[in-house]
């Protein structure tokens, strides 16, 4: 590797309560990033998370990535499942990062509340240079045949809302290009 | 080759597997807990021994019968299993067993931090330690290596981070061990070796000299070894580091150079004294404890060591730039959330309401029923180590005057009551205090904290098949207490708090027997009875067929 050229890798940072499906929701995203032919590391404490309290986990992204954890202030996206969470991690998003937070979603056209996590995915699908299909594959393959169709409506209704304007999107800011 | 997505505990499992691992047995500890869960699921023979410490010994055994084992412990189990490690460092062993110690910097789910590699000191061990998950099958092979060339067993030492991150595995696909370079997978067979494995003292004396003998063969062996690396660049700035630290540090510092260690004891001494003279400056990043620091300190190699306040918790790449820079003044606290709290479901809060409402002495314990010192409850007074609910229980009464001793109660899980409650047990019925005590036995009916593993008193193995099942209450009984009693909590109410108020009123040795499903196991549970209902009323040949695993 040469000095001070350190390849560059996506950060995303998923936050929620144990419960919501937030280390489901990571474990797809590293598998999309798998399947798109990437390095990607994913990390998370787990061990007490199934208990409600907090959960965060770490997704990284690139040609060659190093530590498996997002530093604080770095995460390009932080993909929030629960309102009461935004506060406590926003801290993790780098300026200009984008935040996407749970009220990003319309409840009403949800067709099931445990796919937010995946709609959430869908909107955050509009921002990577990710394949949609490495997504959507990765989807299907974390979850069982009879929760297929629901939750690719569930990414769509994401990746549409998000499509369809900045304007849902945190004043934290835009990606870069 | 194949590139997989697996985590550190996953890589070992799949590692334990390719080098023909006969057996591998542990106790569930979070960060360590799915490397059998994932062993079992790839098709090896796993299986959870009541504690660390029983999990070597078996471990020990077959590795003496010439089997390949692997045993899988957190970092406080290595403290349960420690009294047979370091007489197997003197007895060594026939074929590998590796012994995987999971620290928890940080403490994400742990009761303390300790650092693991002291026990590769204390107990004269080689130590190899992963940085990711592809270093954790590799290294895998080196280890058996090592046990197998030294006839040693090896500490494979992990952290959190390097349990949990998940991380792309190219694992070897032209088949399992040849292709990493280790001998072929020995054939179980016993021979008689008395004078290396009876440790009495004129066997042992010999023994200890052998052991001495074969780290210092290692450590000539680890100046050159893979497991060691130079990545030399630019001769400002060296960094002696290993585990996840070195990746941490790898993107802190992107043109620095580094000695990355991955055996780290016994350490490459004359390795980083060449590298550390071939720098202008060069800092020791490390986790936890300052060991290489000091270690290469001893030997008069010139490296700073981090300062103190680095000594605690994870490091991050933003800590490790601190460290680079020097930087010592106060860190932003980490973001807190909402802590974990008991499951709205749990059948333990009226436990919990029970023993505030009476302002019990609650001498607590390990596991999910930790959470009852949250609010609103705070409803334990102490936790300390793995069973030790009831000996600090008896303590506390035998010496507290009697209006106070008698308010006392030791609180304990089922898993944790057979991993190491059964000799405070014991001891009760042995040296009863004058007001007697009580305990009160939280039988969920899994290993709840962890991700709800079974245990001796599930009557199922790590697989969920059937097997003898321990009676907790025909246990106390047996151990000689007076009053044992069986209540579901969740279901009478009234009538726990009546027999609860009744038990510390009698100056009694009893034993309480709380028992409900975990909420989160108990579909699970049900299942798996019926699975083995229906096995018991079909022929017994074809019950072994329908079992998970066909082979039991």
């Amino acid at each position: 590797m040469s000095a001070d050229a350190l390849p560059r890798v996506t950060n995303v940072v998923l936050a929620g309560l144990g419960g919501q499906g937030v280390i489901k929701a990571s474990d797809i995203l590293a598998d999309a990033a798998l399947r798109a032919g990437l390095d990607v590391k994913k990390s998370e404490l787990h061990g007490m998370s199934q208990r409600g309290g907090s959960v965060t986990s770490d997704v990284r992204f690139g040609t060659r990535v190093l530590s498996p954890m997002v530093p604080r202030g770095e995460a390009d996206f932080l993909v929030v499942l629960a309102e009461s969470e935004v506060e406590v991690t926003r801290a993790m998003l780098r300026t200009g990062g984008v935040l996407l937070s749970p009220d990003l979603i319309p409840d009403a056209e949800l067709p099931n509340k445990r796919s937010l996590n995946v709609a959430l995915l869908g909107a955050l699908s509009r921002y990577l240079d990710l394949p949609t299909e490495a997504l959507l594959s990765a989807v299907k393959a974390a979850l069982p045949d009879r929760l297929h169709a629901v939750n690719e409506r569930a990414f769509e209704l994401g990746r549409k809302v998000a499509l369809a304007g900045a304007a849902a999107v945190s004043p934290a800011g835009h990606p870069r290009p | 080759m194949d590139r997989q997505l697996l985590s550190g505990d996953e890589a070992v499992a799949l590692a334990a597997l390719h080098a023909g691992v006969a057996l591998g047995t542990g106790y569930p500890g979070t960060p360590s807990t799915e490397i059998l869960e994932a062993f079992s699921e790839l098709g090896g023979r796993a299986q959870w021994a009541p504690n660390e410490k029983v999990a070597l010994e078996v471990g020990l055994g077959a590795a003496f019968g010439n089997a390949r084992a692997l045993v899988t412990m957190k970092h406080v189990g290595l403290n349960v299993a420690a009294d047979p490690l370091f007489t197997a460092a003197y007895t060594g062993v026939n074929a590998a067993l590796i012994v995987v110690t999971a620290d928890d910097p940080g403490m994400a789910s742990s009761q303390n931090e300790q650092d693991n590699r002291r026990y590769a000191v204390a107990a004269g061990l080689p130590m190899v330690e992963p940085s990711d998950s592809q270093e954790a099958y590799d290294f895998f092979f080196r280890a058996v290596e090592i046990s197998e060339r030294w006839r040693i067993p090896v500490l494979f030492r992990m952290t959190t981070r390097v349990c949990h991150s998940k991380a792309v595995v190219r694992a070897g696909s032209n088949g399992p061990a040849a292709a990493a370079g280790i001998g072929s997978v020995p054939v179980p067979h016993f021979e008689h070796d008395i004078s290396g494995r009876v440790m009495i003292p004129a066997n042992a004396r010999p023994a200890h000299r052998r052991l001495r003998a074969k780290l210092a063969e290692i450590a000539a062996w680890g100046e050159t070894s893979p497991l060691n690396r130079v990545e030399a660049a630019d001769r400002r700035l060296g960094i002696v580091t290993s585990g996840v630290s070195y990746l941490h540090a790898a993107e802190a510092a992107p043109g620095a150079g580094f000695l990355k260690i991955g055996l780290v004891n016994p350490l490459p001494i004359e390795l980083a004294r060449t590298f550390a003279a071939g720098v202008d400056r060069c800092v020791v990043v490390e986790e936890g404890d300052p060991i290489i620091a000091d270690s290469l300190r001893t030997e008069g190699i010139a490296v700073e060591s981090k300062p103190e306040m680095y000594r605690f918790g994870e490091l991050d790449v933003a800590r490790v730039r601190r460290i680079l820079a020097g930087d010592t003044t106060p860190e932003d606290p980490p973001a807190r959330g909402r802590p974990p709290e008991l499951c709205p479901a749990c059948p333990y809060h009226t436990v919990y309401a029970t023993l505030r409402k009476h302002d019990c002495i609650a001498a607590g314990d390990i596991g999910c029923y930790t959470l009852g010192v949250l609010p609103p409850y705070e409803a334990l007074d102490t936790c300390v180590a793995m069973g030790a609910s009831i000996g600090v229980g008896l303590g506390l009464r035998h010496v507290l005057p009697p209006n106070e001793a008698r308010r006392v109660v030791s609180v304990i899980g089922d898993s944790t009551f057979v991993h190491s409650g059964i000799s405070g047990l014991v001891e009760m019925a042995y040296n009863p205090p004058p007001t007697g005590h009580v305990v009160l036995i939280l039988d969920n009916g899994t290993t709840a904290m962890t991700g709800q593993q079974e245990h001796p008193a599930t009557g199922r193995t790590l697989d969920h098949a059937p097997t003898g099942k321990l009676s907790i209450e025909g246990l106390a009984k047996a151990i000689g207490i007076g009053s044992v009693t069986v209540i579901d909590p969740y279901a009478d109410p009234e009538g726990f708090e009546r027999l609860l108020l009744e038990r510390l009123a009698a100056s009694e040795l009893s034993v309480i027997v709380a028992r409900r499903p975990c909420i989160l196991a108990a579909a699970d549970i049900r299942k798996w009875e019926s699975q083995a209902a229906r096995l018991r009323a079909s022929a017994p040949e074809q019950a072994a067929a329908d079992l998970p695993m066909g082979d039991r």
